[in-house]
């Protein structure tokens, strides 16, 4: 029995509404269809394709579109060693990303510059561009690689876009949302 | 027609013998050291005349405190009679160009590019003599016994850069022979020298 007010609906006529924050909807969004930009340099690009085949499947979160176009892309996965002589090319493509972008360090040498500390390695790429998260490991597992994208996803759904608007308001809501 | 390699060293020691300084054999590797002079005539002796047809590598050395201060090696094999030869070149510091054996053996293009890049040795005669490893217009030769392993600072804008890397108290190096892997792990040694 439904009432007749003025507000109200009737699911049975209208279909099915969600009424939630718009903050919450935009990060479940964005961090579900997260499409990387494959940089992958080196040999930790052959651990990113094996997290992007059957057996590790990427495509269970939602990456598994790799663009090599960085117009098209979320996050930026270094995957290898960044050498001077690519890092600024790396630097461009970052650039080239549109926002909100994210950037993955995958591995010892995007991270710190790994076992390479000589004149030809640039010592990590957060010398150059902001990096979310970092996965060690020479090369990361597979299973590496999707935890820290799943730690990507964790620091996308805190994010606030719109409820930065009112700090009063911004003090009620939980850590997470969604 | 396979010749044995002993047979080809005596035929390379005939034609050759006094412009050789120096004849080494070691295991069952021979090596001559030769004069910058008769490279390229020599080169050529070796791939017509003994069918040395396969160049493996150019590499370079630098003896830093020594007189002539690098050598360059060339790597040869021979795949009709499989015997390998190795030559070896001493490059005093004031030579700056060796002759090009590109039109000999092409390989050689990139071998020798690299042996410019790292050691600052030019080749005469060389098609396309530019860095391969580093960019154009990095200043330094890097694997000058002179250059540090961590690098030295430099900048060209829009192109690269290069910080010196932490060390951290030395290179990471292991102690070769026998001794448990907590004696062989990698530490910070620095290089007594």
């Amino acid at each position: 029995m439904t009432e007749r007010r003025a507000t109200a609906y009737d699911s049975k006529i209208e279909g099915n509404v969600i009424f939630s924050r718009f903050d919450a909807v935009l990060n479940w969004v964005r961090k579900n269809s997260l499409w990387p930009m494959p940089m992958g340099l080196a040999c930790c690009a052959i651990e990113l394709m094996a997290a992007a085949a059957s057996r590790f499947d990427i495509a269970r979160f939602g990456a598994e579109v790799m663009r090599f176009s960085p117009r098209q892309c979320d996050v930026m996965i270094v995957a290898g060693t960044v050498t001077y002589k690519m890092a600024l090319a790396v630097k461009r493509i970052y650039e080239q990303m549109p926002e909100p972008k994210w950037v993955i360090a995958m591995g010892a040498c995007a991270s710190t510059g790994g076992m390479y500390r000589s004149y030809a390695v640039l010592q990590g790429i957060d010398q150059l561009i902001p990096v979310d998260v970092y996965i060690s490991g020479c090369p990361p597992r597979p299973e590496a690689l999707l935890a820290g994208l799943m730690k990507l996803q964790e620091k996308i759904s805190r994010e606030r876009s719109f409820a930065k608007e009112n700090p009063k308001r911004e003090a009620k809501l939980e850590p997470a949302l969604a | 027609m396979a010749v044995t390699a002993q047979e080809l060293f005596e035929s390379f020691e005939k034609a050759w013998g006094e412009k050789i300084s120096q004849k080494v054999e070691f295991r069952g590797e021979t090596s001559y050291t030769i004069g910058a002079d008769n490279l390229r005539d020599i080169a050529r002796f070796c791939r017509d005349q003994l069918r040395f047809d396969y160049l493996l590598d150019i590499t370079s050395i630098d003896n830093l405190g020594e007189d002539p201060r690098f050598e360059i090696v060339y790597h040869l094999y021979s795949m009709p009679h499989a015997a390998h030869l190795r030559l070896k070149l001493k490059v005093p510091e004031e030579t700056e160009t060796v002759d090009t054996v590109c039109d000999i053996w092409p390989t050689a293009n990139w071998h020798e590019r690299e042996v410019y890049d790292m050691m600052g040795i030019k080749f005469r005669g060389h098609p396309d003599l530019r860095r391969i490893l580093m960019w154009e217009g990095y200043p330094y030769f890097p694997l000058r016994k002179d250059f540090p392993l961590e690098g030295l600072p430099s900048e060209m804008p829009d192109v690269a850069f290069t910080k010196v890397s932490p060390l951290e108290g030395g290179p990471f190096v292991t102690v070769p022979g026998t001794g448990g892997s907590k004696d062989r792990e990698p530490r910070a040694r620095p290089p007594e020298l």
